[in-house]
């Protein structure tokens, strides 16, 4: 790992740049212009350089914005598998003019930039390797249809790129077959141009910088996918039966990945009848409202938005906290408000959602931070809402939720569904003295039933008005006060249930480092620099809240624990340290908030110079 | 109506053998004379004379005095008292996990006319099956007087002083956005609102019925159009209306100029007898057109204003599976692993 550093940070004179190749080890990134239908193109890419066996992540930076704003592709190639994000630019494609220069500027020396023969540079560097190409000649061979010139034209890249780097023309050839499902006319449409293009650049360029590709075995039976769509997976396996929601970015593609893999996995492939619903929604308040009257009358209920609108559903899942309505609500965490920066990622909705709602609420939030826990909460929330009555909230974000990312292929949920305390007609006979809100086990979790339940003392009145144990209306303090503290024994039994925290130790280690969700890649990625620079760490990845004794034993530990999140006031640290306040002193927070994905770099660096001013 | 269910000649059991005392809530705390009241009463008679399966009823609500309403009828049924303005959502819910369950929603026209417009117009788009009653009061009684959006201009209200703004029609709201049954009726007119009652409670698909319930505490002075002596001297009645359930033998003569007949999903069917004016209650021209004038020359209109029976449901439109969601075994919801392969295969 020390080689990263160095690539990272010591710029290396041009005259020992062609001793070694670099294999396997940069970062691509295709700066293009949105709506120009570059996506296709980096998609494949980073498929091919996949199924050769290397490990890659994919991050699109995208503006919130249809058609002609600057959009930029980052494929991490890694030899060592990391995913984070790096700072560093290896290989430009500078497909948009409008930013040509500055992309350019962000180039490493001895870097590639490869370019339309058309885009001009204000400043052309030495330090690094231009390659030109004939972009729109070769759009004109291909005999494209006018109107799909702009969006061949990116193939044009993928061609040199290949050439370039060495990726393998038959996965890119299978990479465009199964992006285009087999159909033929446009598979050798772009397939042609990329050939053309890698021609184009074996005849007429010759490669002088260093950076090329080789086969590994590193992702063999891997699978590459976005966590919305593993969550929507997830979900479906979970039993999922009615979904509603209103469009938001970067949460619409969780149930579109819901609307499409749904007729597949759970309509009757005969009548075409479903066991599910999925209605969009006039807005937020009303998704929420849908899933809180389906998850009473026992459905396996969930929705999913982001920031603007959880806020709309504030009212509802304080509701659903007392009236004990089970349901799913995920948030895709994006930047700030309703205009903040609506397509850049953020953590910034933890305390929100955990305090959700007005009159003391506390919440069940999970926080998956891979692919295959985006998948297994996706089943997980349901199990745990049902369990426990009560709204459970799941915190993605935008990273981890519309970037595409390796993955273990996700196993077969085993486990059968945790139902809850959901008291039958005949069952109820055997309680005699059942009360909705009554705690008969001692784990504030009381049993319930179901509307159509014909036992005549079945029926009861949900609301969110004071009541007492049996549901009856009362304005009584001591039937209000019990009822909060039987709230409060319950989120405690929420505490053994939830997902438990994940521990990377290190039995030399002196400090400990916290996060959650998508920050884990660039966690891991760091601990190693970390180490390579005689810094031991261990590592806790917290899952769930209400956080719980796992943690505290963890700061018990450690004499300095940063909390890294991708927030303005740290706050994860925040409740860190109202968990365990005895530990309060030794918690740092290592946050940023600029809307892009976490980097190790940023990890590392804050940590070295927190250690550093420690030892000064 | 089937010879066991009277005893000299009042119902004592229906058909499932409950008494009209098993559709009983719990007692009320609305102010004495209250018009919701009235409202209840008639819920319960009509429930009781439809023989509603109680544990089939879910008794839904948004927040109001109105919306409390749930809790003093049918206490062996299920019900929310959900948020205020948001029952149409909480219902639509509740429906698409149980589509055997019948909704009764209660509403206010706060509720209904102001902060759930935009829930309510939705609710009755999708033509979700529910029962759902404005009891309309022309003010907000449970925040103790402000006017409502219902109210007529020139208003005057203790409290909130006089209203100038043009007031909502629930009904024509309801038909702007194609609701399939519409009906205005009148707290002081029982066996209107009764029969009216039983006729949403047998139609598929959202129905709604906008009744005038005089706030007694805040809205019922001599020149409030809310009040009870305003509906006395000003309702003008449609239609003479009689439900007409399944299990009834009835002769029909269609041939009586007067009477008309609109039969409902899966066999009862409602006797409209023509009163003062001609009028084609399957037409939704003329209802908007009614009810315009209405508003222009202030009159009091009440009967069904429309029907149509044709529109698809919710559930129809969503090509759900008859049993409901919400009582699906985890086998008929967890799909099988060659399902689950080959949707791994699209990942690989
Ligand atoms: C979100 C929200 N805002 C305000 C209130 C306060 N509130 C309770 S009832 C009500 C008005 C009810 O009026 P209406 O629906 O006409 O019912 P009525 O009491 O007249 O039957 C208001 C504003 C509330 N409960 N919730
Ligand atoms: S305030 Fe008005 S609406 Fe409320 S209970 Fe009293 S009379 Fe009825
Ligand atoms: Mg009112």
């Amino acid at each position: 790992m020390t080689h990263v550093i160095e690539t990272e940070t010591q710029p290396r004179p041009l005259d020992d740049l062609e001793s070694e190749p670099i294999v396997n080890d940069f970062s691509i990134v295709a700066a293009t212009v949105n709506g120009s239908g570059s996506q296709t193109a980096n998609n494949v890419l980073m498929r091919a350089i996949f199924k050769m066996g290397i490990p890659v992540s994919g991050k699109n930076l995208f503006p919130s914005n249809i058609q002609g704003l600057p959009t930029w592709f980052i494929i991490r190639v890694s030899k060592d598998g990391y995913t984070a994000r790096r700072d560093t630019t290896e290989i430009l494609i500078a497909f948009n003019q409008r930013t040509a220069d500055e992309d350019l500027a962000s180039l490493v020396p001895g870097g590639v930039c490869i370019h339309p023969n058309d885009v001009k540079f204000t400043n052309p560097r030495s330090d690094v390797f231009f390659y030109p190409l004939p972009v729109r000649e070769l759009v004109r061979q291909s005999g494209a249809d006018a109107k799909l010139r702009d969006y061949i034209a990116n193939m044009v890249y993928v061609g040199a790129v290949a050439e370039l780097l060495g990726i393998d023309m038959n996965e890119i050839k299978a990479a465009l077959e199964r992006h285009f499902k087999g159909k033929s006319k446009p598979i050798a449409l772009n397939y042609g141009v990329v050939v053309a293009a890698a021609e184009w650049v074996r005849a007429n360029l010759s490669k002088v910088d260093r950076f090329r590709v080789e086969p590994m075995e590193k992702t063999q039976g891997l699978i590459l996918v976005d966590g919305n769509t593993a969550a929507a997976f997830g979900a479906l396996m979970g039993g999922m039966t009615v979904c509603a929601w209103y469009p938001i970015t970067p949460s619409t593609s969780l149930v579109d990945a819901m609307t499409e893999l749904a007729p597949i996995l759970r309509a009757d492939p005969v009548t075409g009848t479903t066991t599910y619903a999925i209605i969009q929604t006039e807005d937020e308040i009303a998704a929420a409202g849908i899933i809180v009257g389906a998850g009473w009358a026992g459905a396996r209920a969930m929705t999913a938005t982001s920031g603007p609108g959880l806020s709309l559903m504030n009212e509802f899942v304080s509701l659903a906290y007392f009236a004990e309505v089970p349901c799913v609500i995920w948030d895709v965490q994006r930047m700030g408000p309703s205009t903040g920066l609506p397509t850049r990622t953020s953590q910034g909705d933890v305390l929100s959602a955990y305090y959700m709602g007005h009159g003391d609420t506390r919440h069940v939030v999970l926080f998956p931070g891979t692919m295959t826990e985006c998948f297994e909460f996706g089943y997980l929330a349901f199990d745990l809402a049902e369990r426990l009555q009560t709204p459970v909230l799941v915190l993605s974000d935008l990273d981890l939720g519309m970037n595409n990312w390796m993955s273990e292929p996700f196993t077969y949920p085993e486990k059968p569904f945790d139902r809850g305390k959901v008291l039958t007609a005949d069952e109820l006979e055997r309680f005699k003295d059942w009360g909705r809100y009554k705690d008969l086990d001692g784990d504030g979790i009381p049993y319930r039933t179901l509307p159509g339940n014909p036992n005549p003392r079945a029926a009861y009145l949900a609301r969110g008005t004071g009541h007492n144990e049996y549901a009856i209306y009362s304005e009584r303090p001591t039937d209000w006060q019990q009822n909060l503290d039987r709230l409060t024994r319950k989120h405690n039994t929420a505490r053994t249930l939830v997902p438990k925290p994940i521990i990377l130790d290190d039995e030399l280690a002196n400090i400990g480092i916290i996060a959650y969700g998508s920050t884990d890649p660039a966690v891991r990625e760091a601990g190693d620099i970390l180490r390579a620079r005689g810094i031991r760490t261990a590592y806790l990845r917290i899952r769930a809240l209400p956080l719980e004794a796992t943690l505290t034993d963890f700061l018990a530990k450690y004499e300095r624990v940063y909390v890294v999140e991708l927030n303005q006031d740290g706050q994860m640290a925040q409740l860190v340290q109202l968990h365990a306040p005895e530990y309060a002193a030794r918690v740092r927070s290592v946050r940023i908030c600029n809307g892009l994905p976490m980097t190790a770099q940023f990890v590392v660096d804050s940590i070295m110079r927190a250690e550093q001013a420690k030892r000064e | 109506m089937t010879v066991e269910t009277k005893t000299n000649g009042k119902p004592h059991v229906n058909r499932i053998g409950l008494t009209s005392q098993d559709y009983r809530g719990g007692e009320t705390t609305l102010c004495q004379g209250c018009g919701h009241n009235s409202i209840t009463s008639q819920i319960i008679a009509a429930a009781f004379e439809l023989s509603l399966a109680p544990h089939q009823v879910i008794k839904m609500s948004g927040i109001g005095c109105s919306s409390k309403t749930p809790a003093y009828f049918m206490s062996r049924s299920f019900g929310f008292n959900t948020l205020h303005g948001r029952m149409p959502s909480v219902t639509t819910g509740a429906v698409l996990a149980n589509r055997t369950l019948l909704a009764i929603g209660i509403s206010g026209d706060g509720d209904t006319g102001s902060i759930g417009l935009g829930q309510f117009k939705h609710m009755v788009r999708r033509n979700v099956p529910v029962v759902y009653i404005v009891e309309n009061n022309g003010v907000y009684g449970l925040t103790k007087g402000q006017f409502s959006a219902t109210a007529d201009v020139g208003q005057t209200l203790k409290y909130a002083g006089t209203n100038v703004l043009p007031p909502i029609d629930i009904c024509i709201e309801a038909l702007a956005a194609d609701c399939g049954f519409v009906a205005r009726s009148f707290a002081g007119d029982a066996k209107q609102v009764r029969e009216l009652l039983k006729a949403a409670m047998s139609f598929h698909g959202t129905a709604v019925i906008d009744i005038i319930s005089p706030c007694v505490t805040f809205n019922n002075h001599h020149d409030s159009t809310k009040s009870y002596d305003y509906g006395k001297a000003h309702e003008e009645r449609l239609q003479d209306i009689q439900f007409i359930p399944r299990f009834d033998e009835v002769h029909i003569d269609y041939d009586e100029g007067d009477e008309r007949y609109v039969q409902l999903h899966d066999g009862p069917m409602i006797k409209l007898r023509k009163l003062g004016r001609d009028y084609d209650p399957t037409n939704k021209w003329h209802a908007i057109e009614l009810l315009e004038r209405a508003r222009q020359n202030h009159e009091f209109i009440t009967g069904l204003l429309y029907i149509n029976t044709q529109r698809q449901t919710l559930h129809e439109t969503m090509h759900l599976t008859s049993t409901p969601l919400a009582y699906l075994s985890e086998e008929e919801l967890r799909p099988s692993r060659e399902r689950f392969e080959r949707v791994m295969q699209r990942f690989m």
